[in-house]
């Protein structure tokens, strides 16, 4: 187990340096600079080259890349070119949004995916099943920006309801500690900066959930046909057994692996790719701030924000792999 | 029955009065949405609206812009003085004036601002970072040659030679006074900790979702109403103006045209525009073969019916331009014909021109809103429609912003739309800017006459001198016609009806210490 | 945007030869059909294709030609859907979009299909360093938040349909890359291939031959859930401005070029919308119906 792990660890090495060549290769294929956008309209030639040379945008890309490296050693991602702001506090500054945002819509979506999942499976062809999978469908069938608005508008605008956007209402003071509000708030015990952010939270989570939840229960419908028509389930319920601790404590057990690793792949899919929602909401995320940072040409931000989410996103897997073992002991990793 | 009404009459005289002359109440926080965050909020280092809309706030200038309008005044200088030649500008300073840190501002501080903003070899410049600096005073130093303290409350600037523009420069906003010390304490990081006189203290900076600000007790113009300002950052248009009708925010910019209708119809909400100090255009690139010959610039400028453009995509909310200068400007040729819609009259240039069946053209749009220019793609597809009435065919073509404007400056677009937002209220900020051979690069158009008339007047002090030179300027650049003058749009921002006191600026920003809730 | 980057749907991938070809697809056409939602999705892509075939004949209006004067018209009988921004037929633009919609959903995923096939057999048959080496290409693509480097390619390309439809086919790649190699490796050592390999076929017989016809299941399946999710993608990049460019008639584009006029005319936004929703359903219904009918183990 510990072999493996470390093996694992070792292997992660050369993802992330490979996905910070590629995207040092990619920035630099992007046509523009940072220059462009800094002088915008204005500025001769002249100034433009100038600040080139300054920004120094005009050093080959395999110095530059050599310089991002060595800085990374020290765990230092450089500075934005345009703003200044070290990387390390602007991500700092931004991922615990983007994680708080996921982590919440990813409970809506597995509260509510896996239960609908297993109802639909152990009622397969029922209206329940038919109805449910239709929801789910549904939820997967929708541009997320479209239903962003479309949550706005509905809930805040017309019935006014819930806050349209942003994590907290001004005027509700919050001490930042850890810079996920719930944290913060449950730490600080400021219960109403809690329920205001819970309140923010309900209309994105909402949109960035809808997708993962379909997948999720569609795959918890499917993983449970598929169990429950082994062997010993059958013996199980030959055996007189109660059917609902059959499908739930021999069942469901089963069920799960293929349901964790789309679990952990929705989640770490979702911390780097709600740009769209995090834009809709004005969710000051990590999304939000590599495409931002793309779009500008932002090297040291771009390259930054990329590496963390990859980072994430392998160590999520990683978890996955291992909860395999604990949810079903004959998996091993020796 | 007499007295009856004359009691009425009063009653109504002192109601209106009352109206009229309300007391503004102090307190509330403003919270104010707006597309984007600020970059940076040291003034001198950014260039982007987002910044300016708080720096504003927190700082002055030497002399500052008349609210809603481009004639300089006094701010933290009371009053100053030229010589003859034009060469030494001389600066009394208001006495009694602190920064927020509590040191005091006074000559020397204007000193220390304007040496690390010009003198490369200063402990506090960086390097080509005060872009706005070389870009208005000709580089670093550029035209100041000395900045002398003479005593404690008298600065003298000496030139190195005439500089027409040289006040209403120093009106910008890039060119606020920062505390000397909190420079000097911060340094790398003082964009983040931004210390001026101005009427607003900062308080805090949430990245990408706030700035807060709080009022300064001791501004100098009397204590502002307003508490707190909080600045949030909403990116998508829609969802800003949806928070503005939900009432989380008090003001929006940026408005879609679309939303403009809805806005007006809403109870509670009012509708304030800004007056237009912008020009919104469509290039055309003389490298291209037929827009080397000026009959067939002219023939598109016929071509195009910008009336229907201005109502269709602009709300309304535009004025038709002819000149590349906005009329409120001093300096404008309102006796300019202008090209009005005829698309027979297009037709018969483009056959005389040799091209009686039309072209093939790339169009290019940008794939941003821009403060001159509100649905650009949109614009674009009503352009091709009009130009493939005469006949030419035009393809819409659109990159990222960052692309786009590389591209375009570089000259690869065989036509385009952009535009310009003004700086500092002088006709050169638009007819030398945008037009002069040195700076036209993106559509090669090079008038060596309309250079010597433009070079001309950045000599001279007089103003009658001076408009007659740029009414000049606007015949030679009517009849080249190397654009098509789209519109002078005059934004649309919305604001709850029970503000009072806010007035837009023609620059982009304004301060905020006059505005009171009722 | 949302980007399914996992086959979701484990086949069983034990060593199974495959059974006479006519009764086994003969077998999955009279499963799916008897499924009512995989019906029902056959049906909305029957349309969406229809239309996509005969949108010049069915369309009432052209879906470019502009009438500034007649924006935002509310739906009539003249413009039964109403009309756009600059006063264009919504119905005509939707019919027309349908071919959009088509183009993104199969070129995308032929093209992804097509190097993730590619490059599963090369790394699960060859195995080795090759594998070694192609699968981290692969993690490493996973690793790279997608929604960025789609944005990325297309920032390269430059924004128009035909390079987000090349972003949004390069960013699908691993999974079939993943599905192929794992069904390769699951019979490369069955005794069939094995004895394939004794009589002498070569490495590209047995690739084409016995490899291959063992993985179309999954793919097929896979495939079509991608086709959904790629019409979403090819939304999303609109959105931000990266997608198809205007006049054409594509339902993402339409989508958000209008979303500023939700509220002064909601048909503008809802039709273009509800003609997406419906596509990606169309879709997913065929995919999930194709997995249920591919896969017997699921129905008695």
């Amino acid at each position: 187990m510990l072999a493996y792990m470390s093996k694992r660890v070792v292997f992660l090495v050369p993802i992330l340096i490979g996905v910070s060549f590629l995207v040092f290769l990619m920035i630099h294929l992007v046509p523009g600079d940072p220059a462009v956008m800094m002088l915008g309209e204005r500025g001769t030639p002249e100034m433009l080259e100038q600040l080139r040379v300054d920004l120094g945008l005009n050093d080959s890309i395999l110095t530059q890349y050599y310089r991002f490296l060595k800085k990374l050693i020290h765990f230092d991602l450089g500075r934005s070119v345009i703003s200044n702001v070290p990387v390390n506090k602007e991500i700092g500054d931004r991922f615990p949004a983007t994680l708080e945002l996921t982590i919440f819509g990813m409970f809506l979506a597995v509260i509510i995916g896996i239960p609908a999942g297993i109802l639909a499976a152990t009622k397969q062809n029922s209206l329940f099943d038919n109805a449910s999978m239709v929801v789910a469908l549904f939820g997967v069938s929708m541009p997320v920006f479209w239903l962003g608005l479309m949550l706005i508008w509905l809930f805040s605008v017309k019935l006014g309801w819930l806050p349209p956007s942003a994590r907290l209402t001004v005027g509700v003071d919050l001490l930042s500690i850890t810079n996920i509000h719930i944290l913060d708030s449950l730490l600080t015990g400021n219960l109403r900066a809690l329920f205001d952010t819970f309140g923010h939270l309900i209309l994105p989570a909402v949109a960035l959930g809808s997708i993962p939840m379909a997948i999720i229960a569609r795959m918890t419908r499917s993983s449970m046909l598929e169990v429950m028509r082994q062997d010993y389930i059958r013996t199980a319920y030959a055996k007189g057994l109660n059917s609902r601790i059959v499908i739930y404590k021999h069942g469901f057990r089963n069920a799960l692996i293929p349901v964790i690793t789309v679990v952990g792949l929705q989640f770490g899919s979702l911390l780097g790719g709600a740009v769209l929602t995090e834009t809709i909401f004005s969710w000051p995320g990590i999304g939000k701030l590599s495409y931002d940072a793309i779009m500008a040409r932002d090297f040291p931000v771009v390259q930054g924000s990329v590496l963390v989410i990859a980072l994430i996103f392998v160590l999520i897997n990683l978890i996955v792999d291992l909860t395999y073992s604990i949810i079903d002991p004959r998996i091993s990793y020796s | 029955m007499t007295k009856r009404i004359i009691a009425l009459t009063m009653l109504l005289v002192v109601v209106v009065a009352g109206l009229v002359f309300a007391e503004p109440n102090n307190g509330g926080t403003l919270v104010y949405g707006r597309g984007g965050d600020s970059v940076g909020l040291d003034p001198i280092l950014v260039t982007d609206g987002e910044s300016y809309k708080v720096t504003q706030q927190v700082f002055d200038t030497l002399v500052e812009y008349k609210p809603g309008t481009t004639a300089v005044v006094p701010s933290l200088a009371s009053s100053w003085s030229v010589s003859d030649d034009g060469l030494i500008w001389t600066f009394r300073l208001r006495k009694g004036v602190k920064f927020h840190d509590g040191t005091a501002f006074n000559a020397a501080a204007v000193k220390f601002n304007f040496d690390r903003w010009r003198l490369v070899d200063h402990p506090y410049h960086q390097a080509n970072k005060f872009i706005y600096y070389g870009y208005m005073f000709n580089g670093t130093p550029g035209v100041i040659k000395d900045v002398v303290a003479i005593d404690d409350y008298t600065v003298q600037f000496v030139l190195t030679q005439k500089f027409a523009t040289f006040l209403s420069n120093l009106a910008m906003v890039p060119f606020a006074i920062s505390s000397p010390d909190a420079i000097q304490k911060w340094g790398d990081d003082y964009f983040t900790h931004p210390v001026g006189t101005g009427p607003f203290k900062f308080v805090e900076w949430v990245k990408s979702d706030r700035i807060t600000l709080e009022r300064n007790d001791d501004y100098w113009d009397g204590k502002p109403y307003l508490e707190k300002i909080v600045f949030r950052s909403i990116p998508d248009n829609g969802a800003r103006f949806m928070e503005l009708q939900a009432g989380t925010v008090d003001i929006i910019d940026g408005i879609s045209p679309n939303d403009v209708e809805i806005l007006e119809k809403t109870k509670g909400l009012k509708l304030s525009p800004r007056p237009a100090m912008n020009v919104a255009y469509f290039a055309m690139n003389q490298r291209f073969e037929p827009f080397k010959d000026p009959k067939v610039r002219q023939a598109i400028n016929y071509a195009i019916d910008k009336q229907t453009i201005i109502d269709a995509f602009f709300a309304g909310l535009a004025v038709s331009a002819k000149n590349p200068m906005p009329p409120s400007m001093w300096g404008y040729n309102d006796s300019i014909p202008g090209y009005e819609y005829d698309p027979a009259k297009a037709k018969k240039l483009l056959a005389e021109a040799g091209y009686p069946e039309g072209f093939k053209m790339e169009l290019w749009a940008m794939p941003v809103p821009r403060p001159y220019m509100p649905q650009p793609k949109l614009i674009a597809q009503a352009i091709q429609q009009f130009l493939a009435e005469v006949g030419i065919e035009a393809e819409i073509v659109s990159y990222d912003w960052a692309t786009y404007l590389s591209k375009v400056r570089e000259g690869e677009a065989d036509s385009y739309l952009l535009g310009w937002q003004g700086d500092n209220g002088d006709p050169d900020n638009f007819l030398y800017t945008l037009l002069d051979k040195t700076n036209s690069n993106g559509f090669a158009y090079q008038s060596e006459e309309l250079h010597e008339v433009l070079i001309e007047a950045q000599k001279v002090f007089d103003q009658d001198v001076r408009t007659e030179l740029y009414q000049k300027a606007q015949e030679i650049i009517f009849e080249d016609a190397p654009w098509v003058n789209l519109a002078h749009y005059t934004a649309p921002i919305g604001l709850k009806d029970k503000i009072e006191g806010f007035i837009p600026s023609p620059t982009g920003t304004e301060k905020l210490n006059k505005v009171w809730f009722k | 945007m949302s980007v399914i980057r996992e086959n979701l749907y484990p086949f069983s991938t034990k060593a199974e030869k495959v059974r006479g070809k006519d009764s086994f697809w003969g077998n999955v056409f009279l499963r799916l059909i008897k499924n009512r939602m995989a019906v029902a999705g056959l049906v909305i892509i029957a349309v969406i294709i229809i239309s996509a075939i005969f949108a010049p004949l069915l369309a009432p209006h052209d879906p470019i030609k502009q009438n500034i004067l007649a924006r935002y018209k509310a739906p009539s009988a003249k413009y039964i859907l109403g009309t756009d921004e600059l006063g264009r037929d919504i119905l005509s633009r939707i019919i027309f979009g349908a071919r959009y919609s088509l183009l993104i959903g199969v070129i995308t995923i032929s093209l992804s299909l097509f190097l993730g096939v590619i490059l599963g057999v090369v790394a699960g048959y060859f195995g080795g360093i090759i594998d070694l080496l192609l699968m981290r290409l692969i993690d490493i693509m996973l690793a790279f938040p997608y929604i960025l480097l789609a944005i990325s390619i297309v920032a390269i390309l430059g924004p128009a349909l035909s390079n987000a439809m090349i972003a949004i086919s390069i960013v699908n790649i691993p999974t079939f890359a993943r599905i192929v190699r794992s069904s390769v490796l699951s019979i490369k050592e069955s005794e069939y291939v094995q004895a394939a390999k004794a009589l002498g076929a070569s490495d590209l017989r047995i690739i084409l031959k016995h490899l291959l016809p063992n993985c179309m299941a999954p793919l097929i399946v896979q495939s079509t859930l991608s086709m959904a999710s790629a019409i979403l993608s090819a939304a999303g990049l609109s959105f931000l401005g990266l997608g198809a460019q205007p006049p054409t008639p594509e339902w993402g584009a339409m989508l958000s070029d209008a979303r500023s006029a939700l509220q002064r005319a909601p048909w503008v936004v809802t039709f273009p919308g509800i003609a997406i929703m419906l596509n990606v359903l169309g879709f997913n219904l065929l995919g999930d119906g194709l997995r249920d009918a591919l896969d017997p183990k699921l129905k008695n």
